[in-house]
């Protein structure tokens, strides 16, 4: 099993047992060779969540860099697990143990993350309207703000709420429609699926544009 | 009248005859849009004002408990509520500032009002969307209803000394002085979000609405359970919330950064009406009325700030 061959797992795993709750060296540097070259029959995370984790825009492959590392983990485990499909990532999941998911997650959360204020100024007729439903929501059809859960300017609630600032507009949107149309089910207690159901095809375009680069 | 609201204010500071004008000010405005003619042609004409049925004269919300013992249900679940001026229709100049640092306050209470609270609370926190939303106390329902009588210390209170009572127990701090610039404010964006209103009417949406009795006895071990699958991914699985930056992302449920237990929030009864109509945030609604009761009693079973009115 690889899981034995490898060394850091293995490190990574006496740290535990010792009781040891921070990331350690071993599970930063473990992570980043699993996204850089892959292992096994597991080809490298970058080549789809590119060189640096930033992601692929127009193909719609998240941006991994700063994410919550508890939040990964639970992606990886749910596509594994079936609660979560994408024929792209599932198998890539499916293939990695425990320990590895912890190494890779603890990798791409240390990688910085987004930054307001990089990327080009947004201001087309749907910018106000993507400002709003992140900022205010849409309480007329019972909506909280998008930042009410994924934080200020949306940098994320650790460890349940994911940072969504400066995600990009693709994969939001995908996301919103996956909720919407029942495709993706792993959120905690509906909620997000409970957001996805008010938004119409407008509000998503709008939104999804906002975020990717909210000011 | 706008102008002349603004002359009041153009030395800088408030006059005391402003509260008397925004008073006099929110007469006028009811009756101009009360005027049939005029309503046709107004901005919104479909807008239809829910009006409650208004059985009962003693409304009047204590701050400890048992808030709308006599507030009547509507008879049919209102969609149609009254609705308060979009945000960016807010008015610019002195006036506008007022109301926008009224808005800052409500919102960001811990930034702006800093030395007057006494916990981790906003006021927003209880009155959701800025004060705005129907069934979670919104400030237009409440400031149409004052002044008024109220049982508990046999006098007319103010729309101040309703502010005072929320600063005093659900923030467990210190009042504004009533002519302060924090009262000012507050009051001034509670005018402003009841444009259009119809003064002395309950408007279908204030307070929370009447919840059923449940079909037990409320029960704080049932409500546990509740909370768990519910409540603790926001509120913490210690119910002590979720802090970013050393700032609430989600407020505290009890300890000593919550509402102390003279707060309206400290009866079972509001907490379950806000539960019910509320939480889980973006999903209210979804509890059974029983699971509303149980998870209310079991927030209201746990240590927080004493009552000030208690001597020890
Ligand atoms: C062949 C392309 C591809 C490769 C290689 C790949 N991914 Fe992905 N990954 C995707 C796509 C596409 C998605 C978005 C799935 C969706 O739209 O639901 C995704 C989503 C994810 C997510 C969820 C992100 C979120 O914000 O919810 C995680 C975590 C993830 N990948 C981790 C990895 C890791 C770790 C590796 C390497 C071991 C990897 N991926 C390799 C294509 C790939
Ligand atoms: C009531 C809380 C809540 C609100 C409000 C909310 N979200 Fe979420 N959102 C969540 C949770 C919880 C998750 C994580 C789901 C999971 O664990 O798989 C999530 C995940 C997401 C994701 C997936 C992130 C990723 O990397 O795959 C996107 C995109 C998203 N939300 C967008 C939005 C937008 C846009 C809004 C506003 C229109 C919004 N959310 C409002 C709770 C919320
Ligand atoms: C998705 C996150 C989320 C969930 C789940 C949630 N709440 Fe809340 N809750 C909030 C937020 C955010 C606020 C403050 C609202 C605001 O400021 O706009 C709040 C406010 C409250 C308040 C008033 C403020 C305080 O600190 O006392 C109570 C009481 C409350 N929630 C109880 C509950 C209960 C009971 C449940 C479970 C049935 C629950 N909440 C589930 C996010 C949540
Ligand atoms: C911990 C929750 C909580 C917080 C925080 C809170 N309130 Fe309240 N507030 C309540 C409850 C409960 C009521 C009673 C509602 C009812 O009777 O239906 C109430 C009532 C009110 C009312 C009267 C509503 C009416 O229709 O008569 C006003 C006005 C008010 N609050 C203003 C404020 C202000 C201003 C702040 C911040 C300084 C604040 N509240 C903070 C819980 C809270």
């Amino acid at each position: 099993m690889t899981f034995a061959r490898n060394p850091a797992v293995e490190i990574g795993l006496l740290l535990l047992l010792a009781g040891q709750a921070g990331v350690s060296h071993a599970d930063v540097k473990a992570g980043e060779a699993i996204a850089k070259s892959g292992t096994g029959n597991i080809s490298a995370c970058m080549l789809c969540h590119g060189l640096n984790g930033e992601g692929r825009p127009p193909a719609g492959f998240p941006r991994l860099a700063g994410q919550n590392r508890d939040y990964l983990v639970k992606q990886l485990k749910d596509f594994k697990a079936k609660l979560r499909t994408n024929p792209l990532m599932r198998p890539i999941a499916s293939a990695l143990n425990t320990a590895q998911m912890n190494d890779v997650a603890d990798y791409y959360a240390s990688l910085p993350p987004w930054k307001p204020g990089t990327g080009p100024a947004q201001n087309t007729a749907q910018t106000p309207r993507g400002a709003q439903l992140a900022q205010h929501g849409n309480w007329d059809k019972g909506m909280p703000a998008c930042f009410a859960c994924h934080g200020a300017n949306g940098a994320g609630i650790p460890p349940h709420f994911p940072s969504i600032a400066g995600q990009n507009a693709v994969y939001i949107s995908n996301q919103l429609n996956a909720w919407k149309a029942g495709t993706r089910i792993n959120d905690p207690e509906g909620l997000m699926k409970a957001v996805a159901d008010k938004l119409s095809p407008e509000d998503i375009s709008a939104v999804s544009a906002y975020l990717a680069n909210p000011k | 009248m706008n102008r002349l609201l603004d002359r009041l204010t153009q030395n800088g500071k408030f006059h005391p005859m402003w509260i008397v004008l925004a008073v006099t000010g929110v007469l006028i405005v009811a009756s101009i849009v009360f005027i049939p003619a005029r309503y046709e042609g107004s901005k919104e004409p479909k807008q239809k004002i829910a009006v409650a049925d208004h059985a009962a004269a003693e409304t009047l919300p204590e701050p400890d408990a048992g808030q709308h013992e006599s507030k009547p249900e509507p008879a049919v679940i209102q969609t149609t509520h009254f609705t308060p001026p979009a945000e960016r229709d807010m008015p610019t100049g002195e006036m506008g500032d007022m109301i926008k640092l009224g808005r800052n306050i409500f919102v960001h209470t811990q930034v702006y009002a800093k030395n007057l609270v006494g916990n981790g609370l906003n006021c927003v926190n209880c009155h959701l969307d800025a004060g705005r939303k129907a069934d979670s106390a919104p400030l237009w329902g409440a400031y149409v209803m004052f002044p008024a009588y109220r049982s508990k210390n046999h006098k007319v209170n103010s729309f101040e000394d309703r502010l005072a009572g929320c600063f005093r127990f659900s923030l467990n701090g210190t009042p504004p002085a009533y002519n302060s610039k924090e009262m000012l404010a507050l009051t001034s964006y509670s005018y402003w979000l009841a444009t259009g209103a119809p003064t002395g009417k309950e408007l279908a949406g204030r307070g929370y609405p009447k919840l059923d009795k449940p079909p037990r006895q409320p029960d704080a071990q049932r409500g546990a359970a509740v909370f768990e699958k519910n409540c603790a991914i926001c509120h913490g699985a210690d119910g002590l919330g979720t802090k970013v930056n050393a700032q609430y992302a989600f407020p505290p449920l009890w300890g000593k950064d919550s509402f102390n237990a003279g707060a309206g929030m400290h009866s079972v009864k509001n907490a379950a009406a806000f539960i019910k109509a509320n939480m889980p945030l973006g999903k209210g609604n979804s509890l059974s009325v029983q699971e509303a009761w149980d998870v209310a009693q079991f927030v209201d079973s746990h240590d927080r700030p004493p009552d000030p009115r208690v001597k020890k």
